[in-house]
């Protein structure tokens, strides 16, 4: 698959901070891809970087192929919408979601003014709305529908959806996944909300304290890491030569997380020790992951084909 | 689907499992609808952005289970239409799950009832009654 973003070495630092540490990543184009992380990861750098909208203190970034920074050309095949997106009110103190939208129907010029007012209708925010005395929520879906109606060809979203309820995220999940299907870009998620939003990726990007910890095929990481529960003797006979996370105990009880493919011999196997084998979700997956770098290394090197 | 409980997550919803790709899912679900015939033998299968919308799911993970199907010749593909149900895919999906059948329930059972104690004759003894119940119902 040609990547559409490549970034090799890339570090940025701030004075007392280093917020992103050698990091190297390439994404395909017309893929959807999940950056998962801590707040303060380094996820926000890394967007704003791609989006040329920070300078790297080292290292190389390329977006179809050139350096983002400053660069007309790729700035116009790209949008970048951000969890606290400010909207210029150009002096106006009522100005409207209306020219928000002509706005950023300047700016981008696969711009569909259509799926905008059908996607403001879906969130129900009004056209006419001062952006002033938008909420959090109506401002996050305004980014939302700047960021899926300007279809451009890279398309970066950061935490969206500050302050949408479940019923809108479950809007944006279904329209980004219609979106993509009509008119296919390359897409770059970062979330909080993994469980949520797993299903919707082709490979995941984990960062931690500014280095990547993990980068996979989503659908791969599915069954990978699995709890084992029951008695000691038992758990620990079934677990034996197996990578193991961690592992809590309580009484002759014990919880032990095991990194590896189940296989259908291992369920007969623990079903007749009466052990509990529960799958981990991405989002389990990643709070284990995160500070634990050798760990993820080993699962990245087996899922990522 | 409907849009009812919306609040759930992504892959509740769609009623897909944690522990399996979901690619493998996709694909067993239509093998189930082939060989209960819902999908009848030369009818055409969703299409990969169907199944991406309908179970929310990316469309490389739904064009990935369909590509299962075709690879064990179960559906075939008609260039610039969509893949279909090939002839004899719905008799190759019942052998299969008539060959797994003894793992997939005999051996489980067999393990929860020596568990429990009840031993083979017991066991017989009671998936009769529960077979006669069953068809007094139907009768």
């Amino acid at each position: 698959m040609t990547p559409v973003i490549s970034v090799t070495g890339l570090t940025r630092r701030y004075p007392g901070q280093v917020a992103l540490d050698d990091v190297n990543l390439t994404i395909g184009t017309g893929t959807i891809t999940g950056l998962l992380g801590r707040n303060g990861a380094g996820k926000t750098t890394l967007l704003r970087i791609l989006a040329g909208q920070e300078f790297p203190s080292a290292g190389s970034v390329r977006v179809f192929g050139s350096p983002p920074a400053e660069n007309e050309k790729v700035l116009r095949r790209l949008v970048l919408v951000r969890e606290d997106q400010e909207y210029p009110d150009f002096g106006y103190p009522d100005f409207k979601v209306s020219r928000a939208l002509r706005a950023a129907s300047f700016c981008y010029q696969n711009w569909d003014a259509g799926l905008a007012s059908s996607l403001l209708e879906d969130f129900g925010l009004r056209a006419n709305k001062a952006i002033k005395s938008l909420s959090r929520g109506q401002r996050s879906a305004l980014g939302i529908t700047i960021g899926l109606a300007a279809r451009a060809e890279v398309t970066l979203f950061d935490e969206p959806y500050t302050g949408l309820d479940a019923v809108a995220r479950q809007v944006f999940y279904d329209r980004l996944l219609a979106e993509y299907a009509d008119f296919p870009r390359t897409v770059v998620l970062s979330t909080h909300l993994i469980d949520e939003a797993a299903a919707l990726f082709e490979n995941v990007v984990l960062i931690d304290r500014g280095r990547v910890v993990l980068d996979a095929a989503a659908d791969g990481l599915r069954g990978m890491v699995t709890t084992v529960s029951g008695p000691v003797l038992a758990v620990d006979s079934f677990t034996k030569g197996r990578p193991v996370w961690e592992r809590r105990g309580l009484g002759s009880q014990v919880s032990v997380v095991i990194v590896g493919q189940i296989s259908g011999e291992d369920r007969e196997r623990a079903r007749s020790l009466g052990l509990d084998l529960t799958p981990l979700s991405l989002q389990q997956l990643v709070v284990h992951t995160s500070g634990r770098q050798v760990g993820a290394g080993s699962l990245a090197g087996r899922t990522s084909a | 689907m409907e849009k009812t409980g919306r609040s759930e997550t992504v892959r509740e919803m769609a009623g897909l499992d944690e522990g399996t790709p979901l690619f493998a899912q996709v694909a067993e679900r239509l093998a189930a609808d082939i060989a209960d015939g819902g999908l009848a033998e030369g009818e055409r299968v969703p299409s990969t952005n169907e199944l991406a919308a309908f179970y929310r799911i990316n469309p490389a993970t739904a064009a990935k289970g369909i590509n299962v199907l075709a690879d064990e010749g179960l559906l075939d593909k008609r260039r610039g239409i969509g893949m279909f149900v090939a002839a004899g895919a719905r008799a190759a999906l019942l052998a299969r799950r008539r060959a797994g059948f003894t793992d997939r329930y005999v051996e489980p059972l067999l393990t929860e009832a020596t568990r429990l104690g009840i031993g083979s004759d017991e066991l017989i003894a009671l998936i009769k009654e529960c077979s006669n119940e069953r068809e007094g119902v139907a009768v």
